[in-house]
């Protein structure tokens, strides 16, 4: 029924690899959306940036949030940033980016404006993160 | 309407509505989110544009003849809505934006002169945010308390809280909706009116829903206040109504002050206009009350009984349709509900469903609802919700559970 429902994404939502919160971590950050009441809290591990997520929500924001953990992982702050930047280009404009990976999986949701702010959300809690490490 | 009306003509109805015929990604519209906000009728629509082409200045100002139009025009609006709930006189009926703003108005200007600090507002666990957040303002601001009467898991009223809230006898206001926009449950506001007038208090109803759907009579209920809007009721949005009593509006202070609201004005001091001027402070939305006049016209052309008859027909289909899909729970089973239905799916969120139903043409509305501490009460963060107006087939029921099936197998 639509490309943005694919594999990748329904089996990233019904079995997330990085989910739960770790009993120790670094810093966290949480993203809400305010439309839709939708959460995500990331943990941080600085040692081999090592994440983990809580998500509240979409099959989109739990998909993107399990793509992101694994990622930025073993990345540094500015490798990350440049993956944010990179990600929310490709969510805004449908433009599938190789660097991205399986990420590229979520770029459909271009075509679903009111949808672009679930996908972009744990990047924002993640950066978040980054700056209470 | 097209045809006289000897039964209930759909068809004949649906042409009224220009904006059913559209193509949402290539597939037929089904609009299945009229409780956030209604499709207007062409007689709406060419009422508003004949104001604009024919009878428009400023109301209430101009002793020239298009301001006498207009104001002719505004003010017969008014006769309308007050005919239209039966209110005891026209000078009830004040003009706000929406029914968000009507409830801000008695919170400002009756809570604050009326309620003295220490007195209890009640609302239930179901309103909007629009009949909690202005309360909880109030409070703050003015040191009244705030409880909350609990509702069953029915999503009725219980009425066992109801009587906790109000036994110290320090409620003066009861503010409740008289439809849950979420729940679809109708709340019993006559037999609630007597209980807070029993127990001395004048009872707010939140009647943004239920006016839809229902033949309101404010004098037969004997509320203090009521309020809706116009979006809802088929007609534009930016005009809302507050009903009050008479004697409650001469004793309130005016909302906002500037134009039309003052009786005279010097430097040193203003006096006040009687109600409802008094709380029509600025130009107001001439267009749009004109626009609400040709909706409650066209309703009533129509009969609210004969809506009522049509729409309990189609909750009926959906409460027969939507529990045989696999994983689907309704929310809320009040014995007195109407067409609005809040539901979650097993393993499918409530924005994917939205997502995946509009991309088959079907409008449903997914979030809290503008009710996150109900959402709580229910043990969820969000729901899809479907809800119907009078344009509402049977057969979109059958395309909205077509649609949720195929969801369920996508995330089966």
């Amino acid at each position: 029924m639509s490309e943005l429902y694919q594999k990748i994404v329904l089996d990233r939502t019904r079995y997330p690899r990085h989910a739960g919160k770790p009993a120790q971590f670094d810093a966290h950050g949480t993203g809400v959306n305010k439309l839709c009441g939708d959460k995500v809290s990331i943990y941080l591990t600085r040692e081999g940036m090592d994440l983990h997520h809580e998500t509240e929500g979409c099959a989109i924001l739990t998909a993107s949030a399990d793509l992101m953990a694994e990622a930025a992982h073993g990345k540094d702050a500015a490798q990350i940033h440049e993956l944010a930047a990179a990600f929310t280009s490709a969510v805004t404009t449908g433009t599938p980016n190789p660097a991205l990976g399986e990420l590229n999986a979520l770029t459909p949701v271009s075509q679903f404006p009111s949808r672009i702010g679930c996908a972009t959300l744990p990047w924002r809690a993640l950066e978040e993160a980054l700056q209470n490490v | 309407m097209s045809t006289t009306l000897d039964r209930y003509d759909i068809t004949a109805l649906r042409e009224d509505f220009p904006i059913l015929k559209e193509k949402v990604y290539g597939k037929d519209l089904v609009f299945l989110d009229s409780a956030a906000s209604a499709q207007k009728p062409r007689q709406v629509i060419d009422a508003m544009t004949q104001v604009m082409t024919s009878q428009y200045a400023n109301v209430h100002r101009g002793l020239h003849y298009m301001s006498e139009k207009a104001s002719e025009a505004y003010e017969g609006a008014r006769d309308k809505v007050a005919a239209f709930i039966n209110a005891g006189s026209r000078d009830e009926i004040v003009f706000t934006r929406n029914a968000t703003e009507s409830i801000n108005l008695v919170a400002y200007s009756w809570g604050r002169t009326a309620l003295k600090p220490g007195d209890v507002v009640a609302v239930t666990q179901m309103e909007h945010h629009a009949n909690l957040v202005p309360w909880q303002m109030l409070r703050d601001a003015h040191g009244t308390e705030l409880r909350i009467i609990k509702i069953t898991d029915a999503g009725e009223i219980d009425w066992d809280s109801l009587e906790d809230v109000f036994a110290d006898g320090r409620v003066k206001l009861l503010s409740v909706t008289q439809m849950s926009n979420v729940l679809g449950t109708y709340t019993p506001v006559e037999r609630l009116a007597k209980f807070a007038h029993e127990h001395g208090a004048k009872i707010l109803i939140d009647g943004c829903q239920a006016i839809v759907h229902r033949k309101i009579d404010v004098r037969a209920i004997d509320a203090d206040f009521f309020v809706f809007s116009g979006h809802k009721l088929y007609g534009p949005s930016g005009i809302g109504v507050l009903y009050a009593k008479a004697e409650i509006l001469d004793a309130m202070p005016p909302f906002m002050g500037g134009g039309d609201m003052i009786a005279s004005v010097s430097y040193e001091k203003s006096t006040w206009a009687k109600p409802p001027h008094r709380f029509e402070a600025g130009t107001p939305a001439i267009i749009e009350t004109i626009g609400l006049g040709a909706a409650i016209d066209y309703v009533n052309a129509i009969g609210l009984d004969a809506i009522a008859a049509h729409e309990a027909a189609l909750t009926d289909h959906a409460l027969a349709v939507l529990p045989n899909i696999e994983g689907l729970r309704v929310l809320g089973s009040a014995q007195d509900r109407g067409g609005v239905f809040s539901f979650v799916m097993k393993d499918a969120h409530a924005h994917d469903i939205a997502t995946l139903l509009d991309r088959q043409g079907i409008a449903v509305r997914a979030g809290h609802h503008c009710a996150e501490p109900l959402m709580g009460r229910l043990g969820v963060t969000s729901t899809a919700r479907a809800s119907f107006a009078l344009y509402t087939t049977p057969e979109e029921i059958d395309a909205l559970a077509k649609g949720l099936e195929r969801i369920r197998k996508i995330f089966a």
